[in-house]
């Protein structure tokens, strides 16, 4: 038999006002396990928690009922209260009869009667409620950054820097991302290696820091402050303890391939760096295209190491690590247009026809040209240049719905770096709308008008080659008419999309994907970089369109998240969470499919039933993982699954209390 | 092989040629074409400009007769003006069945929307008319250079016609290589003739032919195929029209597809309508018809990557 | 000891409010998710907004808590409606809670109706936690909806036999 305790609360006059409370009291008094009822003039002030202390003890109390204002206002104050006492701090339930009582009715009959009703009800569930415990949960304080772009960098030198460990894996063969592939970085125009390169060889050589490259994610287990994380190493062929760097391997091998890094502009060898500063500094053999793995020949790179560090048996590596964050930067990559706009050439398209990051190369004075702008078909310097912004971008029926925010900065800064390279060129933009917002931006956007880009407002219809020359069929709609430029390269902004891993890597974390496969934040304003997931951080483009500064600042954001939880030793679990019955459930996992959070697994247990032991599958909810939402509970047929602090039973008792 | 037949308004007219020349085809082929009772003009753009309903109604009348007469087969149609119209109606019909009831209260005659629609280019570029195609095909056509002009109407719109692609469609590429000619790849295979516009605004439609004709010459078409007996006429009559104010004049044929197949299967020019066609196609077919040259020993290289080979 | 034998006054405490003792009051039970419409219910009362007291309303974590066999008690218990208010589509705090609940109760709601429940006795609606006056003006309406259809008397298996 419980002992319930009721304490009514007048607020001052705000509850007495419109609430007749030592009517509620005597009401409260007469009801089933209530021994106990009196009222206060103000609960929450130390006299009234005192009080309640006092009457717990006097009267024996094991649970107890306060009506007074909301429980968001003074649930945990009332459970701290409890933490002094004998009663756990669940044994409480709180009868809102301020806010959804005596502050909206102005008759004190209907008031008084709401309010014993509320109070009837809380003490109907409480009599139901069990002592419930938070666990505490060890935080392993290492980072786990996935992504070494600028995004991923600049986490792992935030956190790296507050002194913890942190693990940077990254897909390619060098840090760096899509950053290290421009040339200038608007609206300033400092060059983006000069400021890139410098974080990558901070995060190359800090003692925090341990990168793995052409290394990906395999799976993960666990949840916050316990990440039990599988990493997957591809095999580099090259053993970098002995490797010095001294690329002579490199110089001297055979085969040449499209360079990825370059945007198909340009070459590499079999064996390579992406890139003259990559980090790190050594070089990883392509296994797809090295004569010597394929074919058994070649093996000049061999031959010529003078430290013997080419090794053609090289084998995948894998490794399990525990880390108690993820930051995910994965980045973006930009939208395939050529199979969404036949009418630009689609598959089929002139060479002369390229994508905004492969001008950046074109333009760039480490790039296959050696930053001399030149046409993909015969190395001739263009005279004319047509820039096409929102390729992929504003528009539902081809590509995507969103705007992707830099390209209308990047479009004129690619107008600006060509009109600056070839003086006597023209350059025409065809736009949509010019979005300019941030520091100095469109002061750079009015600077390249000025440098002589001509905008046309609309859309490109189609491009075709006719004798050498470009042809761009669009429309000027505010001159309302139809246009034909004839261009000798074609640059088109493309959308941004997430990384083809975003989606794998989305449900192996818990983390949502909006409709476009972005991955989702907690919340769009007030939880900017966190996720769903607990310890799951989110920074840069894998979020959503951005820029560098935003991007950066989203970095850091979500390396202090990090730190914040690495403060503490441990973590206190939510004990409001969900649970199952092993003896009533059937293993259907219908509870695995609704929970938002990955939670519920299916387990295997062996147990005495009937008094033979038998096998059966069945749920198991995570303390670590459930947020105690109370989805599985409806979900569950055989009624296995209930929620911690709102049971079936509970809620139950409450409907019928009120329907007395 | 066997379809129900939409002739279309122009098929003993203008478009003689392509009647001709596709019953020869088909007749070669063993593709059978059964002509829909009581058939109607489809409405065509003109009905489309007028009312929607009217648009729509024109050529659920004649299909549902064919309905009616227990002409269980699908149906084909050569002229793209029509296929548009006979498409999108049964595209409409299948849409809801609120839409296919209204169709049916229009024309006051029931009206299930079974059959399928196709252009007389789809049935002939199925593997099924491929094969006896490639069997009938006893000529090569020499690598007569050909620039394939779907037009407008016949791949547009995608989700309406389903049929090939509406920026690069391939289907008339393949037969004419089928046939021993050398397809161009050029620019404007699916860009409007202006047809449409050649009465009202003379000046900008004559343009849209030129440019036409303009791509087809710069990527080296020596003919330019059609599947549309107003894209034929537009291009056909009217080039010498636009010659008159080019220094440089055109001199490039129009002929229907069919007539090109007709002519690697040894139909005669005067069977398959060659004759009838307003610029002068003699020197296309001499060149398709001559004998063909000696074949080039095949040198041409397989290595896949471009590779520098130095020896270490 | 079942909470039902408690010796408290009569049904429908509300109903019994002594300035209207001939006319009929409902008792309308509202689950509210804790996230968005029990905030918006907390800051109509900030806003001192004033609402029919017919209403209790019953916390609970999410809208996709809610067991349709709540709303099955407390009809049969003799609430004369119910209503359960959750955030937006798209806004749940557990993500898709509300998702879940929305395609539920809507399923649940056409099953009620077809057992000849009037569709205004059981409702579900969307209030986040800054619309206070959404709130507000839902439970007016719904107040006068179910007050002009007068108490409901039995329970939904009782209409189901008198069909029968």
């Amino acid at each position: 038999m419980s002992r319930i305790g009721v304490f009514i609360c007048h607020c001052g006059s705000n509850i007495g006002a419109t609430v007749d409370v030592p009517k509620v009291v005597e009401a409260a008094r007469t009801l089933p396990h209530v021994v106990y009822a009196d009222d206060n003039k103000y609960t929450c002030s130390d006299p009234g928690q005192q009080s309640i202390r006092d009457a717990i003890e006097e009267h024996d109390l094991d649970r107890i009922v306060i009506a007074s204002c909301s429980p968001r206002m003074h649930e945990l104050t009332f459970r701290k209260m409890l933490h002094q006492t004998r009663i756990n701090p669940y044994l409480l339930e709180i009868a809102n009869i301020r806010e959804q009582c005596s502050w909206v009715h102005k008759d004190i009959e209907a008031g008084t009667a709401k309010a014993i009703d509320l109070v009837r009800m809380a003490a109907a569930k409480i009599d139901r409620d069990t002592p419930l415990y938070t666990t505490t949960i060890p935080v392993n304080k290492r980072a786990l950054v996935i992504g070494g772009g600028i995004a991923g960098m600049q986490a792992a030198l935030d956190i790296a820097d507050a002194g913890y460990p942190v693990t940077l894996v990254e897909k390619e063969p060098s840090l760096g991302g899509k950053m290290v592939m421009l040339d200038k970085t608007f609206p300033t125009m400092d060059c983006s290696a000069c400021i890139c390169t410098p974080k990558m060889a901070e995060v190359g050589t800090h003692p925090r820091i341990e990168v793995r490259t052409c290394a990906e994610v395999e799976k993960v287990a666990g949840y916050v402050g316990n990440f039990e994380v599988t990493i997957r190493e591809a095999p580099k062929h090259v053993d970098y303890e002995l490797c010095t760097g001294c690329g002579l391997c490199e110089s001297k091998c055979p085969t040449k391939i499209t360079s990825e890094f370059d945007q198909g502009l340009g070459k590499r060898k079999a064996i390579y760096k992406p890139f003259a500063q990559a980090v790190p500094s050594k070089p990883t053999i392509d296994a797809a295209h090295c004569r010597k793995i394929n074919e058994g020949k070649c093996g000049v790179c061999e031959k010529l190491c003078p430290t013997g560090a080419i090794r053609f048996d090289d084998e995948e590596k894998r490794s399990t690590e525990t880390y108690g964050a993820i930051i995910v930067a994965i980045g973006y990559q930009l939208i395939d247009w050529a199979d969404l706009y036949g009418e630009y050439g689609g598959r089929v398209a002139s060479p002369n026809v390229i994508t905004g990051l492969q001008f950046e190369r074109l333009v760039n004075a480490s790039g296959p040209t050696e930053g001399h702008i030149q046409r993909p078909s015969d190395g001739t310097e263009p005279k004319s240049v047509v820039i096409v912004k929102c390729v992929g971008s504003r528009d539902p029926h081809k590509g995507k719905a969103y705007c992707s925010r830099a390209c209308c900065m990047y479009g004129a800064k690619h107008a600006h770096q060509y009109l600056d390279k070839v003086p006597d060129g023209r350059c025409y933009v065809f736009y949509m709308d010019v979005r300019t917002p941030g520091k100095g931006y469109d002061e750079f956007y009015m600077n390249t008008q000025r440098d002589g880009a001509v905008y046309l407002r609309g859309r490109v219809s189609k491009i075709y080659e006719q004798g050498g020359k470009l042809v761009c069929l669009g429309e000027d709609t505010l001159a309302g008419a139809t246009v034909q430029v004839e261009a000798d390269l074609v640059v088109l902004e493309t959308a941004m999309v997430p990384a083809d891993d975003a989606d794998r890597l989305g449900s192996m974390l818990g983390v949502t994907r909006d409709k476009d496969l972005w991955l989702s934040e907690a919340h769009p304003k007030l939880r900017p970089v966190e996720t769903n997931s607990g310890g799951v951080y989110l920074a840069g483009t894998c979020q959503g369109p951005k820029d560098i500064p935003d991007t950066v600042a989203q970095a850091s954001a979500a390396a202090m998240k990090v730190c914040i939880l690495f403060s503490k030793d441990e973590l206190e679990s939510n004990a409001m969470i969900a649970g199952s019955d092993v003896g009533l459930c059937n293993g259907c996992g219908a509870c695995v499919a609704i929970c938002p959070y990955q939670a519920v697994t299916l387990e295997e247990v062996t147990r005495r039933e009937n008094s033979v032991m038998v096998t059966r599958t069945v749920s198991n909810v995570n303390p670590g993982l459930c947020q105690g939402c109370g989805a599985c509970t409806v979900a569950c047929k055989p009624g296995a699954m209930d929620l911690k602090g709102f049971s079936d039973e509970q809620i139950m008792r409450e409907v019928e209390a009120l329907c007395l | 092989m066997r379809y129900a037949y939409f002739p279309g308004c122009s098929a003993a007219s203008t478009g003689i040629s392509f009647t001709l020349s596709a019953s020869y085809v088909a007749k070669r082929i063993g593709l059978e074409l059964v002509e829909m009772p009581d058939w109607c003009c489809c409405g065509t753009s003109a009905a489309l400009v007028t009312s929607r309903d009217l648009a729509h109604a024109l050529p659920a009348r004649s299909l549902a007769l064919a309905e009616q007469a227990g002409l269980d087969l699908d149906v084909v149609t050569p002229c793209a003006g029509c296929f548009s119209s006979l498409k999108r109606t049964v595209h409409y019909a299948r849409q809801s069945d609120k839409n296919r009831h209204r169709l049916e209260e229009i024309i006051e005659l029931p009206y299930a929307a079974t059959a399928d629609v196709m252009s007389l280019l789809e049935v002939m570029a199925r593997p099924e008319a491929m094969e006896p195609l490639a069997a009938a095909i006893t000529k090569s056509l020499n690598g007569l250079r050909v620039a394939s002009y779907y037009g407008c109407a016949l791949v547009r719109p995608q989700e309406v016609t389903c049929f090939d692609d509406p920026e690069d469609p391939q289907s008339m590429d393949s037969l004419m290589e089928l046939a021993g000619a050398e397809p161009v790849r050029w620019a404007f295979k699916t860009e409007c003739c202006g047809a449409s516009h050649q009465i009202s605004e003379p000046h900008g439609a004559r343009r849209l032919i030129a440019r036409v004709f303009e791509n087809a010459a710069a990527n080296g078409a020596e003919a330019i195929a059609v599947a549309c007996p107003l894209c034929m006429l537009n291009l056909d009559m009217r080039e010498a029209g636009i010659n008159e104010s080019r220094a440089v004049p055109f001199d490039i044929p129009v002929f229907y597809f069919t007539e090109l197949l007709g002519l690697a299967m040894g139909g005669s020019a005067r069977r398959l309508g060659i004759d009838r066609h307003f610029w002068p196609t003699g020197k296309a077919v001499r060149k398709a018809l001559a004998p063909p040259p000696e074949p080039s020993p095949d040198n041409h290289s397989t290595s896949e990557l471009p590779q520098e080979v130095t020896v270490a | 000891m079942p909470v039902n034998e408690a010796p408290t006054a009569s049904a429908a405490t509300a109903a019994t409010a002594a300035t209207a003792a001939t006319a009929f009051e409902p008792t309308i039970l509202a689950f509210c998710c804790h996230w968005c419409t029990y905030s918006g219910a907390d800051l109509a009362g900030l806003n001192r907004m004033s609402y029919p007291a017919n209403v209790r309303v019953l916390r609970v974590p999410c809208s996709g808590r809610v067991n349709p066999q709540f709303v099955l008690t407390a009809l049969n218990k003799g609430c004369d409606g119910v209503l359960v208010c959750g955030c937006h589509p798209g806004d749940c705090h557990y993500v898709s809670g509300n998702y879940f609940a929305r395609r539920r109760l809507m399923a649940f709601k056409r099953l009620l109706e077809f057992t000849g429940l009037e569709p205004e006795r059981f409702q579900v609606r969307w209030i986040s936690g800054s619309e206070a006056g959404k709130f507000r003006d839902t439970v007016i309406e719904v107040c006068d909806q179910i007050r002009a259809l007068g108490p409901y008397r039995s329970g939904v298996s009782d209409d189901v036999s008198l069909n029968g």
